[in-house]
């Protein structure tokens, strides 16, 4: 009630009035403090990062001998340079062009996550819509199941998992990981959140023109529910881009596997390899992010922008 | 906007169509949900529900056990411990971790030079791959590490990271380092979607910027607040990752998590105990649920519509 006469009254003021209060309310805190504040977090946050890709650019001996006390235990501090003294682009080199393995695994990965991620957008569009806008028997707690299902570990349920998979004759095939994958309740719960903020009218207004559900859910829903979408591409993605217990317990053959497990297995004997490999492995996410970063934040934006 | 307002005023029965098929209605929700619930059954619930049955059942003779095995593991040192720590983690770092993300959403939504850039630089971290991490990890926090390196040029004793409880420390910090930059985006996207009409209001009434924050924003944040924390929990659940990819299956005592305990538990075959445990597992998280859902109705009156 005090919040829509607010409202009224905010709208009603004079637009140069509203101007001059902002700008003094945003003057409370100078910006310049703002500025290197965030800058000064920014920097420690992006720090590892700037490390990785230095010590991928770095020289296998100069690499070894800055971190020789963590691999042998030897005396005096590891040290870990952003900005090598000779830089070289041999080891991605090595993975590009040396590394069979490091492909055929990136490939593994790429298309396991094409799948999930198209399959989950798929299932979850319509699932979330469902859940979002029609009432049916059991539907809040049907929900709240699919919540508690999201947030189980993977553990809870391995070795009936395992069973059923065998089962269906999947185990040691792309689908054992990629079917669970599509069908993880994490799209329904995001994409409901989204397609909640559609507004009622609109749906109604599509109906009285004479749509009938479906294409209410096609020229409505899917639309305005674009930007969760993309926020879900952005993180099924990284979700299946970083699978490690799946992939290690229901692929037996080492060629199948994603480069997930590549990455974590290749540390131990190859720094330096490691550090180049992680580098390219977060290329994909990266173009994906480039790509969908302004959906994630003006996107919902708008989908929250009604009254 | 201007389009919807209209439709609403326009005397059309709207209510008509919603009331005469409500059955209608639900059989048609019903029929988008049937696909992800099929595939849920088949491959969670199915699986879920045997490993209900496992819990109760002797795994030799196939007789029913009642709660022997429950009874076991409730008696059990490191399951106990394991709970315990996987409790104090998601105590630690959720409030945390919202905190954190709500301020810096709240800073970058004033003028601040280069905001796109710091945007990215704080969500950049999610998208390292989480083998990466554990090798930074054993860099940063190894007792030679760097973290010790920087000790020592402020000339402060080194610490063993990794193998005294500085541990969840170190798994604390890599959470929210990784987590906090979307938790930041969903809520400055929570931020710009409420009317600044309304804080404009309020400054004619006078009220200051706390009063504002507490009566506007965070009655606004409501539903954002929602899906935050649920991302954050889920998020606490997958940082066992880099615990098992730094310090494998037996890590230091205070990041031994849940998992830990589940995954030993199916390395020896501990079926019946594994059962078990996951099934009390899957209470505790749905006890946790409950409690959320609870508190917040599934955000339903606020955005409903």
């Amino acid at each position: 009630m005090v919040v829509s006469k607010m409202a009224r009254l905010g709208r009603s003021a004079n637009r140069i009035d509203m101007a001059g209060i902002s700008i003094r309310f945003r003057l409370a805190l100078p910006r310049a403090v703002r500025t290197i504040f965030l800058w000064a977090a920014a920097l420690l946050v992006l720090l590892p990062l700037l490390m990785t890709l230095g010590a991928s650019l770095m020289g296998k001996t100069e690499l070894l001998e800055n971190i020789a006390p963590i691999l042998s235990g030897g005396s005096g501090m590891a040290d870990l340079p952003l900005i090598p003294s000779l830089p070289t682009l041999k080891q991605y080199v090595t993975l590009l062009f040396d590394s069979p393995k490091f492909l055929t695994m990136f490939w593994n990965a790429v298309r396991l996550a094409v799948f999930i991620v198209v399959g989950q957008v798929i299932v979850g569009t319509l699932a979330a819509w469902g859940f979002a806008r029609y009432r049916f028997p059991m539907r809040d707690g049907l929900f709240m199941g699919y919540i508690a299902l999201m947030m189980m570990p993977f553990q809870v349920t391995l070795v009936p998992s395992f069973l059923v998979l065998d089962w269906l004759r999947l185990i040691d095939t792309a689908w054992a990981v990629i079917l669970p994958g599509i069908f993880g309740t994490f799209a329904v719960f995001l994409l409901r959140q989204f397609f909640q903020t559609v507004p009622n009218e609109l749906m109604e207004a599509a109906r009285i023109d004479g749509a009938g559900e479906a294409r209410v859910f096609v020229s409505v829903g899917l639309p305005l529910g674009m930007p969760g979408i993309a926020s879900l591409c952005i993180l099924s993605f990284l979700d299946t881009w970083n699978l490690i217990e799946q992939p290690m317990t229901f692929l037996r053959t080492q060629d199948k596997w994603p480069i997930s497990l590549y990455l974590s297995k290749i540390g131990d004997t190859n720094v330096e390899v490691a550090m180049a490999a992680s580098v390219l492995t977060l290329m994909p996410t990266l173009l994906l992010f480039f790509y969908c970063e302004s959906y994630l934040v003006r996107g919902i934006q708008m989908a929250g922008l009604k009254e | 906007m201007q389009a919807i307002a209209k439709k609403k005023l326009a005397p059309y029965p709207a209510k008509q169509s919603g009331m005469r098929g409500a059955r209608k209605q639900s059989a048609i929700g019903m029929l988008f949900v049937l696909p992800s619930l099929v595939g849920c059954l088949i491959f969670v619930i199915i699986p879920f529900a045997d490993a209900l049955r496992r819990s109760v059942t002797n795994g030799f003779t196939g007789a029913f056990a009642g709660l022997v095995y429950y009874r076991e593991i409730f008696a059990n040192a490191s399951f106990l411990t394991a709970l315990a720590n996987t409790g104090r983690f998601i105590v630690l770092c959720v409030p945390m971790l919202v905190a954190m993300s709500l301020g810096l959403a709240l800073l970058l939504t004033k003028s601040v030079w280069g905001r796109g850039a710091l945007r990215a630089s704080f969500l950049l971290p999610m998208a390292i791959p989480v083998a990466s991490l554990a090798l930074l990890w054993q860099l940063i926090f190894h007792r030679a590490g760097l973290m010790n390196n920087v000790l020592a040029a402020l000339r402060i004793s080194p610490i063993d990271w990794m193998r005294t409880d500085w541990a969840l420390g170190c798994l604390v910090v890599s959470y929210l380092w990784k987590n906090v930059g979307y938790d930041m985006v969903l809520f400055i996207a929570g931020l710009g979607g409420i009317s600044p009409s309304l804080y404009e209001a309020a400054s004619v009434d006078g009220a200051g910027a706390w009063m504002q924050f507490t009566k506007i924003t965070l009655p606004c944040l409501r539903p954002t607040l929602f899906t935050v924390v649920v991302l954050s929990l889920l998020g606490t659940f997958k940082a066992y990752r880099e615990a098992y990819l730094v310090a494998g299956s037996y890590p230091q005592g205070s990041i031994y998590l849940i998992q830990h305990t589940l995954n030993n538990w199916f390395n020896a075959l501990e079926i019946e105990r594994l059962s078990a445990a996951a099934i009390v597992t899957a209470l505790v998280i749905l006890a946790l649920v409950s409690v959320l859902n609870w508190t917040w109705r599934l955000d339903e009156d606020k955005v409903g519509g």
